[in-house]
């Protein structure tokens, strides 16, 4: 009897969460074919390289955007933190190695810091990450007053390296999907984190640290803001003190694309890399529909509002609103 | 039933002498001595405000007591070491009266993070056995899995998941357990389940702590009942050597449960207009046999917890708004006003004030004459419903969270009988309310039933159907039963709730 009226509710929510896991795929599933059908020959190994390789630093800016969003709290910081990691990558990195490993682990260490600050304080991290997103820029520019730079040798090489089998974007969108899923949904301190995320009332009855936790989680997405920024110099050779900060609303974009929400902990790491693919091939849609780069950003959003409008229609026929 | 005198008394587990603890200017603890043994049971009673919560709260590590000591198994818990992790540590948890599962997480995840210690490779698979195997044991055919998501389940299977949790063994020793209004959202087969379980708990040697405004379970499970008022123990006795009318007098408070009587809801039925339908559901295979109520009727709606009550009440509310899908099937006169029973997830805007949270509901009377709020109105109203509820707060403008539950509860009430709206839906609105809210908004709800109002009342108490003119029962989704009058009684409602089970 119990059974009956509990598979009565669990199916369609279950199904209604299958649909939404499917999304973000079919989306890129659809603007892939329709990339492919306007310019064929993009469907090579360069091509596909050339149409994704920009996507690389995005993934890494968003599985950074989607901790944050993981305990309930929003990032403003990510694209110039991004853009100061590319500037110390062109500056100190090839010159002074040490030094520049310093640096960078000092600002992964400001990062938890503010996490810590946040929680401790119980602080708004939208008012402190945004206070950072001037403190990144204004170290950038004093690193690099004029755009320019080189980056290191090795990192050039890493980042033209032409891999085996598949190009180097999907290579890479496939080890972060693998990474970020068993860090944040698989893992002990996913959970947890995640938890932090629904109830953080919970997380500190059953007797956790919390600023130990949240700085975790900033300390985690300061790292992942260090990869990103670091391929993206890779890629670019040289830098710029605001190379990076469209990231902050596009890696906002791509885990929400990708199936996260702003709050209750409810994120989907693969969802956030096939979110930051999605974005970044739009923008090189566009272009390939010659529309210009001023109404891009507009299309953009369009986009977006498509994706998210199917998530609610499969909520709504799905019953659960 | 337990008989205190065949149970040798124990070794004191927790000794508190003079605990005292203060907000402002409010005294919520004024030197309270109370000392649990192992292998006891004991109630703990008073009104919501009576300084229960604060009490708990002192004894496991969540507030540090102004004065007075605290002693956990013979070792000094002091106020600097003493912390929700420590008291874990020691062999203490608590079921608190605000569910603290996390929504978004499955079961198998909502017990891994209640385990503070590190965690091995396939923790999943283990703390989801874990837990199975406590909610097997506790509440034998409850039709949970390890990865159901908690957001997904109704609030009383819910409940059932935190108890369990609660009570599975760990890494951490278990030797006192605190429930706070532990059966305040499950159906009587699951409580009794509960009630069954913690008798078996304190026979191993372990101590229980039951906060319930459930007389009934009080009796039928503790070994000694602890009564609270304004922050001091005003009682402590063994169970079977009070009553519940001592109780309730200890309580301050005369006796609870004053059903009307039958000619007086006859009475009031023709004062009202008898005849007039004003809710209308007809016979469907979907919603089961036809349901009506009259003006000035109070129907309950009773059967297990979660079978298709608050659907019915939320289908009420749509047909009334014309947005429901059958609209045929469906006929309710006038609009309607809902009371949640779920405070903290339907009931109250956690970030506003207390008469804002009252008003919401009444928009459309206070903006007849322009587009815009008539504030002296709204203001005025709200002090008139803060009389008539007898609201104890200082300030109407202070946030709503500064009220104890019962009194948030009343905000409600006053939000949906403020409004116009002539028929009222009440989903289970008095869970974990004390007994002296109860008697005020019972009354009230007859007042407003005298004067042509309509209720429709989702509950799982029995002993308020007795405030019913006439109560259907519903099982699997369907209503199965009407009964009415002398009829009522949990006999029937139970007998009826299972016969459709088991065809």
């Amino acid at each position: 009897m119990t059974n009956a009226v509990l598979s009565n509710h669990r199916s369609p929510a279950r199904r209604v969460a299958m649909l939404h896991a499917l999304l973000p795929a079919v989306a890129l599933a659809l603007l892939l074919a329709a990339v492919f059908f306007k310019q064929p020959r993009a469907m090579s190994y360069f091509g596909i390289n050339l149409l994704l390789n920009l996507a690389i630093p995005v993934m890494f800016a968003t599985l950074a955007q989607m901790m944050i969003l993981a305990v309930s709290d929003l990032d403003l910081s990510i694209g110039p933190f991004v853009s100061l990691v590319a500037c110390i990558g062109a500056t100190l990195m090839p010159t002074q190695p040490w030094l520049a490993v310093l640096a960078l682990a000092a600002a992964v260490g400001v990062y938890a810091l503010a996490g810590a600050v946040i929680e401790a304080r119980q602080l708004p991290s939208i008012v402190v990450t945004l206070g950072l997103s001037f403190v990144w820029l204004g170290c950038a520019v004093l690193l690099l007053p004029t755009p320019g730079g080189t980056a290191p040798e090795w990192l050039r090489g890493a980042m033209s390296w032409r891999t085996p089998l598949l190009p180097m974007p999907i290579w890479m969108a496939i080890v972060t999907a693998v990474v970020g899923h068993l860090l944040i949904t698989r893992s002990a301190f996913g959970t947890l984190v995640r938890g932090l995320g629904g109830n953080p009332g919970a997380i500190a009855r059953a007797g956790w640290n919390m600023v130990r936790v949240r700085a975790g989680v900033y300390a985690i997405a300061g790292v992942f803001g260090v990869c990103a920024g670091l391929m993206l110099v890779g890629q670019a050779t040289s830098a710029d003190a605001n190379i990076a900060s469209r990231y902050t609303l596009v890696a906002i974009a791509a885990a929400i694309l990708g199936g996260a929400e702003f709050a209750g902990g409810k994120v989907a790491p693969v969802g956030a890399v096939i979110g930051a693919l999605t974005v970044t091939l739009a923008a090189s849609f566009l272009t390939f529909l010659n529309i210009a780069p001023d109404w891009q950003v507009g299309m953009q959003g369009l986009i977006l509002v498509a994706v998210l409008g199917l998530r609610a229609a499969i909520d709504l026929v799905g019953g659960k609103r | 039933m337990p008989n205190p005198s065949q149970q040798p008394p124990g070794e004191v587990l927790v000794e508190a002498r003079g605990a005292a603890r203060s907000f402002g200017a409010v005294q919520a603890l004024r030197g309270v001595d109370l000392q649990l043994r192992r292998g006891e049971c004991v109630g703990l009673v008073g009104h919501n405000g009576a300084g229960k919560s604060t009490l708990v709260n002192v004894l496991c590590g969540a507030l540090a007591p102004d004065r007075g000591a605290l002693h956990f198994a013979g070792r000094p818990a002091d106020s600097a070491a003493w912390s929700l992790r420590e008291a874990r540590r020691w062999g203490l948890r608590c079921v608190f009266q605000e569910l603290s599962l996390c929504d978004n997480l499955t079961l198998a995840e909502n017990m891994r993070i209640a385990q503070p210690q590190s965690a091995e490779w396939a923790w999943r698979k283990r703390a989801g056995a874990q837990l199975m195997a406590s909610l097997d044991r506790i509440f034998p055919g409850h039709g949970l899995r390890a990865d159901d998501v908690v957001g997904e389940l109704p609030i009383g299977k819910r409940q059932i998941v935190e108890v369990a949790r609660a009570f599975t063994p760990g890494a951490q020793p278990l030797e006192l357990m605190i429930l706070d209004e532990p059966t305040s959202s499950l159906d009587g087969q699951a409580a009794a389940q509960l009630l069954a379980y913690i008798r078996s708990f304190v026979a191993e040697g372990k101590t229980c702590v039951l906060i319930t405004h459930k007389l009934r379970e009080i009796f039928a499970v503790t070994d000694r009942l602890v009564v609270m008022r304004d922050g001091q123990l005003v009682q402590a006795t063994p169970t079977a050597e009070t009553d519940r009318e001592r109780l309730v007098t200890a309580m301050g408070q005369a006796v609870a449960g004053d059903a009307p009587s039958s000619d007086a809801s006859t009475a009031r039925r023709r004062e009202a207009g008898d005849g007039q339908a004003v809710v209308q559901v007809q016979a469907s295979p979907r919603h089961g046999m036809a349901l009506q109520a009259a003006r000035g009727e109070i129907i309950g709606l009773a059967g297990l917890a979660g079978h298709g009550q608050t659907a019915m009440l939320l289908a009420l509310q749509e047909a009334s708004q014309h947005t429901h899908k059958h609209k045929d099937a469906m006929r309710v006169e006038g609009g309607t006003a809902f009371v949640a029973g779920d405070r903290q997830t339907d009931g109250v805007f956690t970030l506003w004030s207390i008469a804002r949270n009252m008003t919401v509901g009444w928009l459309a009377q206070l903006r007849a004459r322009s587009p815009l709020i008539d504030l002296t109105r709204e203001q005025a109203h709200a002090q008139q419903w803060r009389q008539r509820l007898g609201l104890v707060t200082p300030d109407m403008s202070l946030p709503i969270g500064s009220l104890s539950g019962g009194n948030q509860q009343k905000v409600l009430f006053a939000r949906a009988l403020g409004s116009t709206a002539p028929v009222i839906l009440m989903d289970d609105p008095m869970r974990g309310v004390d007994v002296g809210t109860k008697r005020d908004v019972y009354a009230l709800i007859r007042d407003e039933a005298r004067r042509g109002r309509t209720f429709v009342w989702y509950t799982t108490e029995f002993d308020e159907l007795h405030h019913c003119d006439r109560v259907y029962v519903f099982s699997n989704g369907r209503v199965v039963g009407e009964l009415a009058g002398e009829d009522i009684s949990e006999e029937r409602v139970v007998a009826l709730s299972f016969e459709e089970a088991a065809a």
